[in-house]
């Protein structure tokens, strides 16, 4: 197949994670985007290694690293995005933009919504 | 040994001023020392000048200032009849008023500093009498005008002082700017400063522009002498303490115009131009002022006005050629004039008020001086009885302006007219001084005729003035003497003594006159006696305004409504002697309006323009320096605004950015 | 390292594909749809879901591409691990089920503008470059034989350094989701 197909598709997908990286308010559609840009990636890796066949099949190794590393990635950054939620009581990226110094009318402090609601909730 | 007395006689006030302004406040008891006893010492030492120098002698003395590489300056003196028979008046007078002040101004804080003004005012007027060189009679003219800004000014806390103060400096400035220029071209024609200099080359026909530098002096004159059209400071000036008034405005300053003209009249002589205007702004202004002096409500500024209209009888004389008739007036006015507003001070200090209406309400004055009339107003007493000394004397004063023998007045104004009479006949009254042919005859009728017309107006104000003042009506129904009441003279006797000082020349001094062998000799023999049919006409015309001013008055009583008397007003003969005329008369004749107008409201409106320029425009550079440093710094900081996406977002549309120009570059 | 390139072959248009040109192209569209759908639609939980259909086609891509390994690799890690560590992640921070309004924050028109930008420039770039490339799908590529003898032998350190690194990830999740027990949950009694 022409090689076109595979770029082009590869780079779509990556301009369409990039702009939901750029446009989303809650931090875990944003890691989604990532994930997005991050296959994009591996896409191209896989196509261009396909065409050249080289012997050390570094393509298709680095899409296995690649894929190991994203998922890194996303066990971390959830469990950041937690503890954000936990400390601000909001996962929205704007509202999160203040240094906690001194008195902030910004979020509830200390107080995570996931406990003590859970039997209501 | 003459001359050393006559260095004095202008340099002792000059010290006492030094001295007042000096130690006035550390020593507060010396002021009052300090102002009289040297004015006084040169009044003395004047009137012995005088008597050493003789009629018809002439004493000059002349020491090179500075080289000036150009037209020499000379520290000179030149004494002759005219100068000091002026400097005896100026040192009279302003011993009078000096002691007058110790009094009026008693509770004045500010009086050292005022009476060291008045003293440098006196010695500036020597100096003007006594210079021999136009340089040097130059400063003391322009000593007199801030001077007479200070003085005017002396009350400084009111409105009205302030705003006359400037304006009596900024019109009088006005014509000394063209005097100057007036004085410059003198000295450019005769090559000197030195007046006897400029008379010499006036007579031996070196002057080439006599015309033009005689209009540039005479816009000087108008200003100093309050002539029309710059004659608008004057009334307003009134505003100052009343010996100021007396001193400046009645004898002293204002009569300096006369006496340059005087002094240069060979130069006016050679430009029949000059005299054409000096004639008829003297006509112009000795019957307008006579009008507005007719209307006026407050007392001081009836005296002013008349001291403009005697100032244009002066003028006029010196117009129709005739100097010695003008320096007569000015000797007889200064005595008369001075005496008149020194008695205005005491009248107004005992009626608590200037304004004639108030004076004249029927019910008399209330103890506290307010003037209100009306239901069975107790009253404090009768205004003349209670200053009898200013009563009586004001009488003289009045009397001698409307020109009544035997009264000084009459003799002068009578010397005046027979000049006009003379020029209108073609024999213009020069005594040599300059052709006599320059005089114009039509020049000499409309002096004449004016000036017959401004002594009926003079009568009629003087008249209207003291009915006003001293005969309010009904006051003799109204238990006016009340005994309980204040009857006893209100006036100290330093306000008193130099009231009855100046009523002897007043009375007397126009018979000086008389023998060409007693005035006549210090002046240029001319002639001074009046002849009879003018002497006539004129006395006629005097009792003539006196009877109108009196049928008038009766007549405004009888048609005045009761209750418009029990709201206060009074009858006042100037409304129907003038008719229609009195509301303009009593503006002036709108001539202040005119000037605002013309002048003053540019001059604003630039002085406004420019400080919107400044403002909007300089200003405006000067703040868009500041606020565009803060601008930058509002746009740069929302790259910091914690918009993290929008950070992403910039660096990607970099990246972008970066791969279009690498790709397009290649 | 050699490399052999395809020869630039006269008989390869556009106007007339293979049979797997045409699917590759059919899927591709799915999965640009679905990734689209992913960035764009307000339902968080949808998102998440149209994120498994986006991850699912490209495993059907590289599956075209005669690299199956990697394609089970996909299906393994990214739809089996990555997208339910997404899912509990909404539910943990409480996205809302159903629409929630805020979900684009203000800088999307930037965003997009940023991304079209970027989209034009990379499709513009890379269709220049490669547009008459053609792959030889001939013989399998990424057999999980193949793939296997090439980590083990030339990318060893590599992957051992990856599999540290996973731990490293699992224990640093571990740590900095794990409440403080003693103060907070006291603390927390304490306002109840």
């Amino acid at each position: 197949m022409h090689l076109v197909y595979p770029a082009v598709l590869a780079a779509l997908l990556f301009c369409v994670g990039l702009y939901g990286v750029l446009a989303r308010r809650n931090a875990v559609l944003m890691l989604m985007s990532v994930e997005l840009m991050l296959n994009a990636v591996n896409l191209n890796l896989v196509a261009f290694d396909v065409w050249l066949r080289d012997s050390l099949h570094a393509g298709q190794a680095l899409t296995l690293f690649t894929i190991t590393i994203a998922a890194a990635e996303i066990g971390i950054g959830l469990a950041v995005v937690l503890l954000v939620f936990r400390n601000r009581g909001t996962a929205d990226i704007d509202r999160v933009g203040r240094l906690h110094d001194g008195d902030e009318p910004d979020g509830d402090q200390l107080v995570d919504p996931t406990e003590g609601k859970a039997t209501v909730g | 040994m003459t001359l050393t007395l006559a260095i004095l006689v202008p340099l002792l006030p000059f010290l006492g001023a030094l001295a007042g302004l000096a130690c006035g406040r550390r020593a507060p008891g010396m002021a009052r020392p300090l102002a009289v006893l040297p004015t006084l010492t040169a009044a003395v030492l004047a009137v012995v000048v005088a008597a050493r120098l003789g009629p018809g002698h002439i004493l000059d003395a002349a020491t090179e200032l500075t080289p000036t590489g150009g037209v020499q300056i000379y520290l000179s003196l030149n004494l002759d009849g005219i100068a000091v028979l002026l400097a005896v008046l100026v040192g009279v007078v302003a011993t009078c008023v000096q002691v007058y002040s110790t009094a009026y101004l008693r509770e004045d804080p500010r009086y050292p500093s005022y009476a060291a003004l008045v003293s440098l005012f006196t010695s500036a007027m020597l100096l003007v009498l006594y210079s021999g060189d136009l340089i040097v009679l130059l400063v003391g003219w322009e000593v007199m005008g801030i001077c007479s800004y200070f003085l005017v000014g002396h009350h400084w806390e009111r409105e009205d002082a302030r705003s006359a103060s400037i304006k009596a400096f900024l019109v009088t400035k006005l014509g000394d700017v063209p005097f100057l220029f007036g004085i410059f071209v003198l000295a450019g024609d005769a090559g000197t400063f030195q007046i006897n200099g400029v008379i010499g080359a006036a007579t031996t026909g070196h002057l080439h522009h006599a015309t033009l530098a005689a209009l540039l002096l005479l816009c000087g004159v108008a200003g100093k002498s309050a002539q029309f059209p710059l004659h608008t400071w004057l009334p307003d000036a009134m505003a100052g303490p009343t010996p100021v008034s007396a001193l400046i405005h009645a004898a002293t300053m204002v009569a300096a115009g006369v006496y340059l003209v005087a002094r240069l009249m060979p130069v006016f002589l050679l430009s029949t131009a000059a005299l054409v205007v000096l004639g008829v702004m003297a006509v112009i202004t000795m019957i307008g002022s006579a009008l507005c002096a007719l209307a006026q409500d407050d007392l001081k500024r009836v005296l002013a006005y008349s001291t403009v209209g005697q100032l244009g009888y002066m003028t006029g004389a010196l117009a129709v050629g005739d100097r010695d008739a003008a320096l007569f007036h000015l000797l007889t006015h200064g005595a008369f004039k001075a005496l008149l507003f020194l008695a205005a001070g005491v009248v107004i200090h005992a009626a608590h008020t200037n304004s004639l209406t108030a004076m004249a309400r029927p019910g008399g004055l209330s103890p506290d001086g307010s003037g209100i009339s009306g239901t069975g107003g107790s009253g404090a007493g009768l205004l003349r009885r209670r200053v009898p000394d200013a009563y009586t004397t004001m009488g003289i004063g009045l009397l001698a302006l409307a020109g009544v023998p035997p009264f000084s007045g009459f003799f002068s104004k009578e010397s005046v007219l027979t000049a006009a009479e003379q020029a209108a006949n073609g024999h213009a009254l020069t005594d040599g001084l300059g052709p006599a042919g320059n005089v114009p005859c039509f020049l000499g009728w409309t002096v004449l005729v004016g000036g017959l017309l401004t002594a009926l107006l003079t009568a009629m104000y003087v008249a209207r003035l003291w009915l006003l003042a001293f005969h309010p009506r009904g006051a003799q129904s109204v238990g006016g003497e009340n005994a309980g009441a204040k009857v006893t003279t209100a006036e100290p006797a330093a306000m008193r003594w130099p009231l009855w000082l100046l009523a002897v020349p007043s009375l007397a001094l126009g018979l000086v006159g008389l023998r060409t062998n007693w005035l006549p000799a210090w002046l240029d023999g001319v002639s001074l006696t009046p002849s009879l049919p003018t002497s006539l006409i004129g006395t006629g015309v005097a009792l003539l305004g006196f009877g109108l001013a009196y049928a008038a008055w009766r007549r405004a009583a009888a048609t005045l409504p009761a209750d418009a008397v029990a709201a206060g007003a009074v009858a006042d003969p100037g409304r129907v002697l003038l008719g229609p005329l009195f509301g303009p008369a009593r503006d002036g004749f709108g001539v202040d309006r005119l000037y605002d107008r013309l002048f003053v409201r540019p001059v604003l409106g630039a002085a406004e323009l420019v400080a919107f320029l400044d403002r909007e425009v300089v200003e405006t550079y000067v703040k868009g320096a500041a606020i565009s440093p803060g601008l930058v710094g509002r746009v740069v900081r929302r790259a910091q605004n914690g918009n993290t996406q929008g950070y992403l977002s910039a660096l990607a549309a970099g990246v972008v950015v970066l791969a279009i120009v690498v790709a397009v570059a290649q | 390292m050699n490399v052999v390139p395809s020869v630039v072959g006269s008989g390869h248009s556009f106007l007339s594909p293979t049979g797997v040109e045409i699917v590759f192209v059919l899927v591709g569209l799915a999965v640009l749809g679905a990734a689209l759908l992913t960035v764009t639609t307000k339902q968080l939980v949808h998102a998440a879901l149209w994120l498994v259909v986006a991850l699912g086609g490209l495993a059907v891509e590289y599956l075209l591409l005669t690299a199956e390994f990697i394609a089970w690799a996909q299906v393994l890690i990214y739809v089996g691990a990555v997208v339910v560590l997404v899912l509990f992640g909404l539910m943990l921070t409480r996205a809302p089920i159903g629409e929630s309004p805020d979900a684009d924050s203000g800088n999307r028109w930037l965003a997009l503008a940023v991304a079209l930008a970027a989209a034009a420039t990379l499709v513009t770039l890379v269709v220049d470059a490669f547009r008459t490339t053609w792959i030889d799908l001939g013989t399998v590529a990424g057999s999980t034989a193949a793939n296997g003898v090439t980590l083990f032998r030339y990318w060893v350190l590599p992957f051992e350094a990856l599999s540290v690194l996973l731990l490293a990830a699992l224990v640093g999740a571990i740590v900095l989701s794990r409440r403080r027990d003693d103060d907070s949950r006291s603390d927390h009694r304490g306002e109840r």
